[in-house]
């Protein structure tokens, strides 16, 4: 099935600065395609496992691999105590995630991450911190973590948040109708929330952790892309298994098929998990090898992530100085 | 490239490990190396260069062996090798435990040293072929340990010429070494002459770990030196390599009375079904035909695909592939390494360019400038019909063609003179454990491939060799009964002259497919009694008549899909009738061969049916505990067509204990009967007929057996020979068995006791060990 591609996504001032992907269109609900969807775990794990062997990133490489991860990062806090200051603190980290000396050390202009994620009501307060930076600001919505308040809140929470300026919207899929297998349910409630992200880019949060199995990923992976998800997300760092490896190997496969099929490139962004330099590299290596270094750029690529930051500022200091680092050594968010 | 370059490109770079270790132990060893012989090292003789195929460079010069080497090894392993033997089970397992653990204390010195002399990726060396070589010396550490109380019936082979090739020397010695020694045998051990250097430091580790004197030998060389071993003195023979070296070998062993096991080539079917993991599924074929440059006889090289899928899956895999990176094999981050030698290159591309058929992609990575290096290949839209469908490239050349119904998948899959290995993709577990059985193949991945462990036998069928390596079905490679055998003495026929005693001429026929059949030939000779009167007349079966019984076997195969308890029905309802006519029975074999044991004989020979009619639902195959969520499941698989020459003594029970076991198992037999006293037989064949036995599951042919010989060792649709007859013939049985390789088990001498015969030993012989790995988990 192929699908023609629309025009490139109209870039308004606080956009992407690398959009250029023409925005996923979606598809009708195609249900022979989701129920073909297969996973074997075994193969998949074994993959996952034999990967980080198999691609080895060192020295220069990986300093500007490092570099890169930063540029992908959704700095996150999604705390009950957030407030409108903590946010100001984490917005300065995401303007300058490594510290200039290091950056000139590297030979490397400025650089962002690349968004901030925070609580509906914290949009405000992050985008005037944000404000001439071109960060988007990301709220996760729809009743998050659990997604289980009333559909027409879920909706109406969207509409505010993209009111409030939020240009991405962070959704949680209704787990229950995965686990009953009411693709229909899926599909329709997903389109109701790109519907009301309007401009807004959505990311469709699967709680993958929270799905049974990997086949189910898959096609929760399918159905969200057909029903017009811009980026897909693994978790909400909430349920008590977040970001795996084989589980990204699943989603990324989906949209690989997806691209193939339809030649729209969703974006994917693992979340929760994730804190170490070492694993950044190992999730970037991933998406090189089975998705193409086109998705390496945080248009389509975003970890979601709070501590990974300063590790990978601890690793970069030592690509440069020779030592290891300290945490303390490097500013905090 | 500075960083922010690296930045826009994410380009990988390189991950080089560091050569200079494994380097600096050559230089200590002064770069020039003799043969490990007798716990020492000698002195380097005439020289030949040990390269890296990587860069072309010489590595180190090693001793090409002469014949003094070779005898001299023998002759330490000879000497070592009561004491080693002696020295019990936990004695040995200590000095296995050692060698286990100087493996992994030097685990990185082996991976680099491997890497530099064979060209893999280190990764592959690192993570795959090294800790593999220590599994296997833990694990038959653990077999030395329970020899006594696991194996009490098993003793030591003696000394044990072991050849090995170039594709994992580590591995490969590993899995030579580890159940010779275990079992208390000694070792003449020779790499490959392209990859010897591990071997040599698996030499000093031997030292290192106390391996006694001359217990293990190691000598270097080419061929001829693999030549040199095969004719010394050693009690058996272990060779992986070619298969045409391998039939050579079969043909220079035969009548030695020297074991022999081969491991030889394959063109393993890959069956992807369309409702597979299609992503797994291309993700494996890396690990199947890209592992280790395809130089892997077990390589699953022959793509077979599901109509429905089969665009998009050679699409996907086509795109896998140019993500491939492929260059020094000393870089972490590289998946295709170094071809072995140039030579081998040449085989690759010759066979590749002969090619005219299909459509072949070539992997999109640029290849290194100097040395020896194949790109991935796949060449799609091929048929049965063609060359590279057939014929094992041994390099990273992935073949495809597809199939339309299951049935199909097999039918194709098994269109090939090899059997080594077989893998399967389905999310259906219906499908998957149906196909698995029905694969010539010693070995079966379901969702998965190349996975190896020491606790799970590996070896093929048909010309990929015989024998297992690894399990517990591994260690009959290294023992024999520890029950002194009688010699062979011959039992002639009776002579006589005149009529028959009774009035009516009884004509015994051949019995072939269920029909009592006349002899193509149109003769038949007399029997005569002990009494010198006439028994009788047999038929005198020529290779036609054998030709006609082995296509009324394969006619029968459906008893080998027959339950066990079906079998077991039979064999007792066999045993029933014969014991309705035991007298009659007993007074013919009085007859026959004078005396009165008759009654004896037919007594035995119920019991025997008995025995192996208990069996028949009882010798269950094992689960083995291999390291991975999953199971491989050891299945006693029949071996197929059975020749058997039976004895000339015990004309009724020699030959009843022969067809029993055989067709306890699901084979279907032709058997030779006593050449002596042939009428127990054809008498016999009464019995079967009342007896429900299937068309063609047993035939009986009787005649001389020098004549039937050779048409059964060379009929290359007879899966195995057994001969209890004349020691004489075991050496045409053994060089005409290399026709196809078939399975051979001659007595070599010796004379089976048939009213003590070992069940479990011709159990053995009726079954192949099949595993199916199972990795499982949702």
């Amino acid at each position: 099935m192929s699908v023609e591609t629309t025009a490139p996504t109209a870039t308004s001032a606080h956009h992407l600065p690398q959009v250029t992907e023409p925005r996923n269109a979606g598809l009708p609900l195609d249900l022979n395609w989701v129920l073909s969807a297969q996973a074997n775990t075994s193969a998949i794990e074994r993959r996952a496992s034999s990967l980080p062997a198999r691609r080895s990133v060192k020295k220069a490489h990986q300093a500007a691999w490092l570099l890169k991860a930063v540029t992908c990062i959704d700095l996150t806090t999604l705390s009950g105590d957030d407030t409108a200051r903590r946010v100001e603190r984490l917005c300065a980290k995401a303007r300058q995630p490594v510290a200039a000396p290091l950056l000139d050390a590297l030979g490397m202009g400025p650089i962002t991450t690349g968004a901030v994620c925070v609580y509906h009501e914290m949009i405000a307060p992050a985008i005037n911190a944000l404000h001439g930076t071109g960060i988007p600001v990301a709220a996760v919505s729809t009743g998050f973590p659990a997604g289980l308040s009333p559909l027409p809140l879920r909706i109406a929470e969207i509409e505010q948040s993209v009111a409030a300026g939020a240009q991405e919207i962070d959704i949680v899929i209704s787990r229950r109708h995965v686990l009953s297998g009411n693709w229909q349910a899926l599909y329709d409630e997903m389109k109701a929330f790109r519907a009301a992200c309007g401009a807004a880019h959505v990311k469709a949060i699967l709680a993958t952790g929270e799905l049974g199995s990997l086949r189910n990923v898959a096609r929760a992976s399918l159905v969200c892309m057909m029903a017009g998800a811009d980026f897909i997300k693994t978790s909400t760092g909430k349920e008590s298994v977040n970001a795996t490896l084989p589980v990204s190997l699943v989603m990324i496969r989906a949209i690989r098929d997806y691209h193939e099929r339809t030649g729209f490139r969703v974006g994917y962004k693992p979340a929760g998990g994730i804190s170490k330099a070492k694993d950044a590299i190992t999730y970037l290596a991933l998406i090189k090898e089975e998705l193409g270094a086109r998705w390496l750029q945080p248009d389509l690529f975003r970890f979601g992530a709070s501590s990974l930051l300063n590790d990978i500022e601890r690793q970069l200091e030592h690509y440069v100085s020779g030592n290891y680092s300290a945490s303390y050594r490097h500013p905090t968010s | 490239m500075t960083v922010s370059e690296i930045f826009e490109t994410m380009d990988y770079g390189t991950a080089p490990e560091s050569a200079a270790e494994a380097l600096a132990w050559i230089v200590d060893q002064g770069g020039r190396f003799g043969h490990f012989i007798d716990g020492a090292m000698t002195d380097p003789g005439e020289v030949f260069e040990s390269r890296n195929p990587a860069t072309g460079e010489v590595l180190a010069h090693l001793s090409q062996a002469t014949q003094d080497d070779v005898d001299a090894a023998v002759k330490a392993a000879r000497r070592a090798q009561p004491k080693w033997e002696k020295s019990g089970g936990a004695a040995r397992a200590r000095v296995l435990y050692a060698l286990a653990r100087l493996l992994q204390k030097h685990s990185r010195l082996f991976a680099v040293l491997e890497v530099l002399d064979n060209g893999k990726p280190i990764r592959e060396a690192r993570d795959i072929d090294i800790p593999l070589a220590q599994r296997h010396f833990y694990y038959h550490a653990g077999m030395a340990q329970l020899m006594a109380s696991e194996l009490p019936d098993a003793v030591a082979l003696g000394v044990c010429g072991q050849v090995i090739p170039w594709n994992f020397p580590l591995l490969m010695l590993a899995w030579k070494v580890a159940p010779a020694l275990a079992m208390g045998n000694t070792v003449v051990l020779k790499p490959a002459e392209y990859t010897s250097l591990t071997a040599l430091l698996f030499a000093d580790i031997c030292r290192q770990a106390g391996v006694p004197k001359g217990v293990v030998n190691i000598i270097t060389g080419d061929g001829d030196v693999g030549e040199m071993i095969v004719n010394a003195d050693v009690d058996k023979i272990a060779f992986t390599g070619s298969t045409n070296v391998g039939r050579h070998i079969r043909e220079a062993t035969a009548g030695s009375g020297k074991a022999l096991t081969l491991e030889l080539g394959g063109k393993s079917p890959y069956i992807v079904f369309d409702d597979a993991d299609l992503d797994s599924a291309v993700e494996g074929l890396v690990d199947a035909i890209w592992f280790n440059q395809g130089q892997v006889c077990c390589a699953g090289s022959r793509l077979l695909v599901h109509e429905p899928v089969a665009d998009r899956f050679h699409a996907k895999l086509r795109a896998r592939m140019d993500q491939l990176r492929i260059g020094s094999p000393l870089d972490k981050s590289i998946d295709v390494g170094a071809i072995i030698d140039p030579k081998q290159l040449e085989t690759i591309t010759k066979l590749v360019s002969a090619n005219t058929a299909g459509h072949t992609h070539v992997a999109a990575a640029a290849l290194p400038l100097e040395g020896s290096f194949y790109p991935p290949t796949l060449i799609t839209g091929l048929h049965p019909a063609d060359t590279l469908m057939q014929e094992e490239i041994f390099g990273p050349v992935l073949v495809s063609t597809t199939f339309r119904t299951p049935q199909e998948a097999i039918s194709i899959a098994n269109n090939t003179r090899y059997g080594l290995a077989a893998t399967v993709w389905s999310e259906n577990v219906n499908l998957a454990l149906d196909i698995a059985p029905k694969l010539a193949a010693g070995v079966v991945w379901i969702n998965g491939t190349n996975m190896l462990d020491a606790a799970a036998g590996f070896g093929g069928v048909r010309e990929s060799g015989f024998g297992r390596e690894g399990g517990w079905e591994g260690l009959t490679a290294y023992t024999k009964p520890a029950k002194p055998a009688k010699k062979w003495h011959t039992t002639a026929p009776m002579t006589g002259e005149g009529a028959p005693t009774d009035g009516i001429d009884r004509t015994a026929k051949l019995y072939i497919g269920g029909k009592q059949t006349r002899p193509d030939s149109g003769y038949s000779a007399p029997v005569w009694g002990k009494n010198s009167a006439l028994l009788g007349h047999a038929s005198q079966a020529s290779r036609k008549d054998l030709r006609n019984a082995v296509e009324a076997a394969h006619a029968a195969k459906n008893w080998s899909k027959t339950t066990g308890h079906l079998r077991a029905q039979i064999l007792y309802y066999i045993g029933e009738n014969l014991n309705a006519r035991s007298d009659e029975f007993a007074k013919r074999l009085d007859a026959m061969q004078g005396g009165k044991t008759g009654i004896k004989e037919v007594d035995a020979a119920i019991q025997s049916l008995f025995t192996y009619a208990a069996w028949a639902d009882k010798y269950d195959g094992q689960v083995h505990g291999v390291p991975i969520r999953g199971v491989a499941l050891a299945m006693k698989e029949p071996v197929g067509v059975i020749g058997a020459l039976c004895p000339h003594e015990m004309p009724l029970l020699g030959l009843v204990a022969t067809m029993a076991p055989a067709i306890a198992m699901g084979n279907c037999i032709i058997l030779c009967a006593s050449e002596a006293f042939p009428l127990a037989a054809t008498d016999f064949v009464q019995v079967l007929e009342t007896s429900d036995v299937p068309a063609g599951v047993v035939n009986i042919l009787t005649g001389p057996h020098k004549d039937l010989t050779n048409p059964i060792a060379r009929h290359m649709d007879i899966d195995a020979v057994w001969s209890f007859s004349d020691p004489a013939l075991d050496a045409p049985i053994e060089a005409g068995s290399a026709s196809n390789l078939k399975r051979t088990w001659v007595q070599n001498g010796n004379a089976v006791d048939w009213h003590t015969t070992d069940a479990k030993r011709f159990l053995q012989a009726a079954t192949e060990v099949k595993n199916i790995w199972v990795p499982y988990g949702e």
